[in-house]
């Protein structure tokens, strides 16, 4: 494990800067908006990074809350294998093939992307057991974050030259991505600044509702009139399949980096926690007292 | 030439927010790493 932090970390190096390279080289200009529009190349990747870690933050709370009682767990297990099911038959209705369809999407994408929901809450749950829930919920949450701020740092920046304004007030698709950013940052407040023996529970719940947020951002562009333009894929969208290239490599790029920068704050969050009931174990000991064992979870919040 | 400066700005906003959030981060691992120390010395 020891090694393999190093290794990946190389590679990640050598793939951003690659991506780097096909992003400001190789890619074709843009016919009406020229070379700015290569901002994309970042701003998208950030955004697409920034709603899985949101997701993996959403799979993780619900396991956190639902961990609490036995019968709240089997409840949870349930709607999610229900929710995986009605997923698929609903994808495959005439239909909603036909919107799919229309929309650029084939049903069986579809399909397998509903497929891999239920599966990635079971894998969640058994790669990250008990309190370890709550701290893959942190980590995704604080990474989430950042990506998000440099979603709506570069947003702005690329809109200037393009749109001719910095912001346009009331559009759904910047308003809802805003009001994102600030529900996962309260999350990070709470748990940074809250001692209650609840917070964890409170943050979850947070989240929860928080990630309800995230489809609201992403099908934002498809349902509203906004001056965003409409997604890249799907949704009526189109892109040269060279700048799509470059922008799936540029995700990965930053896929392997969000990955790397979790695995560091996961480790964090862990010596916090040492750290945390390390002092209180001391404190329970007292002055050349044995150290008592604590029976009940010592950390509450975030570094 | 004038979108290019913008195309730059964006880019190296990127690298900024990053390379920031990786400097919290190594101070905060240094402050608890110190922290650990102190509590193996008591």
């Amino acid at each position: 494990m020891k090694r393999l932090f190093p290794i990946l970390s190389i590679v990640t190096a050598v793939l951003l800067a690659y991506a780097l390279y096909q992003a400001l080289v190789v890619a074709p200009a843009d016919a009406l908006q020229g070379d700015v529009y290569r901002i994309i190349y970042y701003h998208v990747p950030s955004a697409w990074t920034a709603f899985l870690l949101f997701f993996i933050n959403f799979v993780a709370s619900v396991q956190y809350l639902a961990s609490a009682n036995p019968s709240r767990k089997a409840a949870a297990k349930w709607i999610v294998i229900a929710v995986g099911v009605v997923g698929i038959i609903v994808c495959f209705l005439p239909q909603v093939q036909r919107q799919l369809t229309s929309a650029g999407m084939r049903p069986s994408a579809m399909a397998t992307t509903v497929i891999c929901i239920p599966a990635f809450y079971f894998l969640i749950g058994k790669w990250f057991p008990g309190q370890m829930l709550d701290v893959l919920a942190v980590t995704t949450a604080e990474v989430g974050v950042v990506f998000c701020t440099i979603v709506l740092v570069t947003g702005p920046i690329w809109a200037r030259p393009v749109w001719g304004i910095w912001w346009a007030p009331g559009d759904i698709r910047l308003t809802s991505t805003l009001v994102l950013w600030l529900i996962y940052v309260s999350y990070l407040v709470l748990r940074r600044f809250s001692n209650s023996a609840q917070t964890q529970m409170l943050a979850a719940a947070l989240a929860v509702f928080g990630a309800l947020d995230v489809p609201l951002v992403y099908f934002s562009i498809w349902f509203f009139r906004t001056q965003h333009p409409q997604p890249v894929i799907g949704g009526g969208g189109s892109m040269d399949p060279r700048m799509l290239h470059v922008l799936l490599i540029n995700w990965v790029a930053f896929l392997c980096f969000a990955f790397l920068v979790c695995w560091s704050r996961f480790r964090l969050e862990l010596l916090h926690r040492e750290v945390e009931d390390a002092h209180a174990m001391a404190s329970l000991a007292g002055p050349g007292g044995a150290p008592a064992k604590p029976s009940l979870p010592l950390h509450r919040s975030a570094p | 030439m004038n979108a290019i400066k913008f195309l730059f700005a964006a880019y190296i906003a990127v690298w900024v927010i990053h390379v920031f959030y990786l400097g919290t981060l190594v101070r905060r691992f240094s402050r608890l790493r110190q922290q650990m120390k102190e509590l193996g010395k008591k």
